[in-house]
C-alpha cells in the first residue's frame, strides 16, 4: 500500500470528512489543532502512522475521564427493571424497543412492553406487532388514553406476572414542546413512584441522520427525564452520527446501542473504537489502494 | 445552546475592525469565516458552504462591503441575498393532470414523515382546492403502516385504498388508480415505505411504481433536522426518480434547518411545503426567505 503525506491538504480533508460525518465544526477544529501538535511532537510523516493517533484522540473526546464500561445496561437481577424510551418523532423508538425486547428475551429475561404512545396513528398496533416478533406481551389501552395511566398499568401487570424487564414506549415529541416534555416527566415520575430505583435506564433514541440538533435533543430530554444512554439508529445508511461525540463529551451521555436496519436482529452493542474509526475511514481507505 | 446567530457573531468580529476605520481584506476573511461557521453549525452541507463562501467572498472584497460604513451589515446583506438566490422563490402549487386523477407519490427515508404528510396533503387539497383525494397504502413493510394510514383516513373522513401487506406495492398503486377513476377521486396520493437511498432493491421498486402509474408529482419528504447526509439522500432520490418537489417536515422544532439549503442546492427542486406539527392541518406553504433567516439565526 502507498500512503500519502500528512500535510495541510491532509488536515483540510480530514476536517471535511469529519464535518461530513456530523461531528460538528467546533469539535472538529479543536481536534485538528490537537492533532497537528501531536503530529509535530511524534514527527509523524505519512498517513499509515496517523490512523491510530486520530482514533485515540477521537476515543479520548468520547470517553473523557470515564472508564469503558458505560455501554452496559444497568438492570436488576432480582426484581423488575423498567426501561423508559424517549426521543423526537420518527427516530426509531418503537422499532428499537422491539429489537431490544428480542435481545433481552434471548438472554433469558422475561420481558414486557407498555404502549405509552397513545397519540400517533397506528402506534399501538405497531408495538403490538413488534411484541409478537419478539415473543413478548404488550400492555396497552386505546388510542387517546393518558400515557401515564398506560405505564402505570404496565408496571402493575409486570409486577403481577413477575416480569424481569418492562420497556415503555412513548410518543415522539420535539424537545421544544414544553407541554409534551412535561407529560414525559410525569410518566417518569409514575415509574419512580411505583418501582423504587426505577427507571433503571432512560434511553434516548437518536437518528444518525440528524445533524447538530441532536445535541439540543440530548440536553432537553436529559433535563426532563435524566437520560442514561443513547440508541443511535439508522447507521445502516450513509449517515455517520458524529454528533454523539459532542453529546458524550458535553453531557456525559454514552451510546449503548446502535440500530443497523429494520429487522429484529438489527441492534448491536455500541463499540466506540469501531465507531470513531468509521467516522474518518473513508479518508484513509481511499489512500490504501 | 452554543449556537449564536450570524448577526451577533459578525458584531463581535466588527468590534475588532471598527477603530481601525478601514476594512481590509483580512477583515473580510474573518467575517466570511464567521459566516462559514454559522452555516456549518446550521447543518448546511460543507460542499454547499464552500461554494457559497466563495461567492460571498468575491462580492465582499468588492466595493459593496469594503467601502461601506457598515461592513458587517453589508456582509449580512450579501449573505442573505446569496441564500435567497439559492433557496429560490415561493412555490406551493400542486400539479393538476389533464385527465384526472392527478397522481402524487410520496418518497423518502424512514421516519421522515411521509404517511403523516400524505394525510396533510389530502386535507390541504380538500380544504384549499375542493378536491377529493384517495390515499393509497403502498407501504407493506413497516409494521402497522397500513393501520396508520387507515387511521389517518378515518380521522380525515377520506377513503384509503389498501390490500394488506401481502400484495405488491406496484400492483397496489395500479389498482388504486383504477378505483380512483371509478369512484371519481380526482387526486391519488401514494404513501410508500421509508427506504434508504442506498437500498437498490427498494429504490428500484419506486422506479417500478413510477413507471406503472406515471405520477404527476413525486415529493421527497425530508426531515428538517437532517444533517450533512441530506445531500446524499436528496441527490440519490432525485437521480433515481426525478423529483418534482420537496416537503420539509418537523419545522415546528428548533432546528436551524440547513438541510433545506443542501437539498435545494443539489436537486434544484423547490421545497413546496413545510410540516409544522403532528396534526393533519399542520402543513404550510414553504417560505424561502424566512428559511434563510432561520438558518442564519436571525
Ligand atoms: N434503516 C433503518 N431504519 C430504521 C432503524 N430503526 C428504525 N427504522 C425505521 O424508522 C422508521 C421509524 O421507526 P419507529 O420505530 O416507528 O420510530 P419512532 O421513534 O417510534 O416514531 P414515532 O413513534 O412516530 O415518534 C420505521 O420505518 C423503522 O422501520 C434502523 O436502525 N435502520
Ligand atoms: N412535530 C412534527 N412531527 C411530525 C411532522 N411530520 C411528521 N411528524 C411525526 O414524525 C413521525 C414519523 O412520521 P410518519 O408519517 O410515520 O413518517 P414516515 O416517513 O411515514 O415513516 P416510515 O413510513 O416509517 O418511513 C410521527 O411521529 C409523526 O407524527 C411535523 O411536521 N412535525
Ligand atoms: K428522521
Ligand atoms: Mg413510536
Ligand atoms: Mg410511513
Amino acid at each position: 500500500a502507498r500512503y500519502r503525506k500528512v500535510d495541510e491538504d491532509f488536515f483540510e480533508e480530514l476536517e471535511e470528512v469529519l464535518i461530513a460525518a456530523d461531528v460538528g465544526v467546533n469539535t472538529v477544529m479543536d481536534l485538528v489543532d490537537e492533532l497537528k501538535m501531536e503530529v509535530k511532537r511524534q514527527n509523524i510523516k505519512d498517513t499509515k502512522e496517523i490512523k491510530d493517533v486520530i482514533s485515540e484522540k477521537l476515543v479520548d473526546i468520547y470517553y473523557g475521564d470515564d472508564d469503558e464500561e458505560v455501554e452496559q445496561l444497568h438492570l436488576r437481577d432480582d426484581e423488575l427493571s423498567v426501561i423508559l424510551v424517549v426521543g423526537v418523532n420518527g427516530v426509531g423508538k418503537t422499532t428499537s424497543i422491539g429489537k431490544l425486547a428480542h435481545q433481552l428475551q434471548q438472554d433469558g429475561k422475561n420481558v414486557m412492553l407498555a404502549a405509552g404512545d397513545t397519540f400517533r396513528a397506528g402506534a399501538i398496533e405497531q408495538l403490538d406487532i413488534w411484541g409478537e416478533r419478539a415473543g413478548v406481551d404488550v400492555i396497552k389501552q386505546s388510542e387517546g388514553s393518558d400515557p401515564a395511566a398506560v405505564i402505570y398499568d404496565g408496571i402493575k401487570s409486570a409486577k403481577s406476572r413477575n416480569a424481569d424487564v418492562l420497556i415503555c414506549d412513548t410518543a415522539g415529541r420535539l424537545q421544544n414542546k414544553v407541554n409534551l416534555m412535561n407529560e414525559l416527566a410525569k410518566v417518569k415520575r409514575v415509574i419512580e413512584r411505583e418501582v423504587p430505583g426505577a427507571p433503571h435506564e432512560v434511553l434516548l433514541v437518536l437518528d444518525a441522520t440528524t445533524g447538530q440538533n441532536a445535541l439540543s435533543q440530548a440536553k432537553t430530554f436529559s433535563d426532563a427525564t435524566d437520560v442514561s444512554g443513547i440508541v443511535l439508529t439508522k447507521l445502516d445508511g450513509t449517515a455517520k452520527g458524529g454528533i454523539v461525540l459532542a453529546i458524550r463529551n458535553e453531557l456525559q451521555i454514552p451510546v449503548k446501542f446502535v440500530g443497523l436496519g429494520e429487522q429484529v436482529e438489527d441492534l448491536e452493542q455500541f463499540d466506540a473504537h469501531a465507531f470513531v474509526y468509521g467516522l474518518f475511514a473513508d479518508l484513509l481507505e481511499g489512500d490504501e489502494e | 445552546m452554543a449556537f449564536e446567530g450570524l448577526a451577533e457573531r459578525l458584531q463581535s468580529t466588527m468590534k475588532k475592525i471598527t477603530g481601525k476605520g478601514k476594512v481590509s481584506e483580512q477583515d473580510v476573511k474573518e467575517m466570511t469565516r464567521e459566516v462559514r461557521l454559522a452555516l456549518l453549525e446550521a447543518d448546511v452541507n460543507f460542499k454547499v458552504v464552500k461554494d457559497l463562501i466563495k461567492r460571498i467572498k468575491e462580492r465582499a472584497v468588492g466595493q459593496e462591503v469594503m467601502e461601506s460604513l457598515t461592513p458587517g451589515q453589508q456582509v449580512i446583506k450579501v449573505v442573505k441575498e446569496e441564500l435567497s438566490e439559492l433557496m429560490g422563490g415561493e412555490q406551493s402549487k400542486i400539479a393538476v393532470a389533464d385527465r384526472p386523477p392527478t397522481v402524487i407519490m410520496m418518497v423518502g427515508l424512514q421516519g421522515a414523515g411521509k404517511t403523516t404528510t400524505t394525510g396533510k396533503l389530502a386535507n390541504h387539497l380538500r380544504k384549499k382546492h375542493n378536491r377529493s383525494p384517495l390515499l393509497v397504502a403502498a407501504d407493506v413493510y413497516r409494521p402497522a403502516a397500513v393501520d396508520q394510514l387507515e387511521t389517518v383516513g378515518q380521522q380525515l373522513g377520506m377513503p384509503v385504498f389498501s390490500k394488506g401487506t401481502d400484495a405488491n406495492p406496484v400492483d397496489i398503486a395500479k389498482e388504486a388508480i383504477e378505483q380512483a377513476k371509478n369512484e371519481h377521486n380526482d387526486y391519488v396520493i401514494i404513501d410508500t415505505a421509508g427506504r434508504l437511498h442506498v437500498d437498490e432493491n427498494l429504490m428500484d421498486e419506486l422506479d417500478q411504481i413510477k413507471a406503472a402509474v406515471k405520477p404527476d408529482e413525486i415529493f421527497l419528504v425530508a426531515d428538517a433536522m437532517t444533517g450533512q447526509d441530506a445531500v446524499n439522500v436528496a441527490e440519490s432520490f432525485n437521480e433515481q426518480l426525478e423529483l418534482s418537489g420537496v416537503v420539509l417536515t418537523k419545522l415546528d422544532g428548533d432546528t436551524r434547518g440547513g438541510a433545506a439549503l443542501s437539498i435545494r442546492a443539489v436537486t434544484g427542486k423547490p421545497i413546496k411545503f413545510a410540516g409544522m406539527g403532528e396534526k393533519l392541518d399542520q402543513l404550510e406553504a414553504f417560505h424561502p426567505e424566512g428559511m434563510a433567516s432561520r438558518i442564519l439565526g436571525m
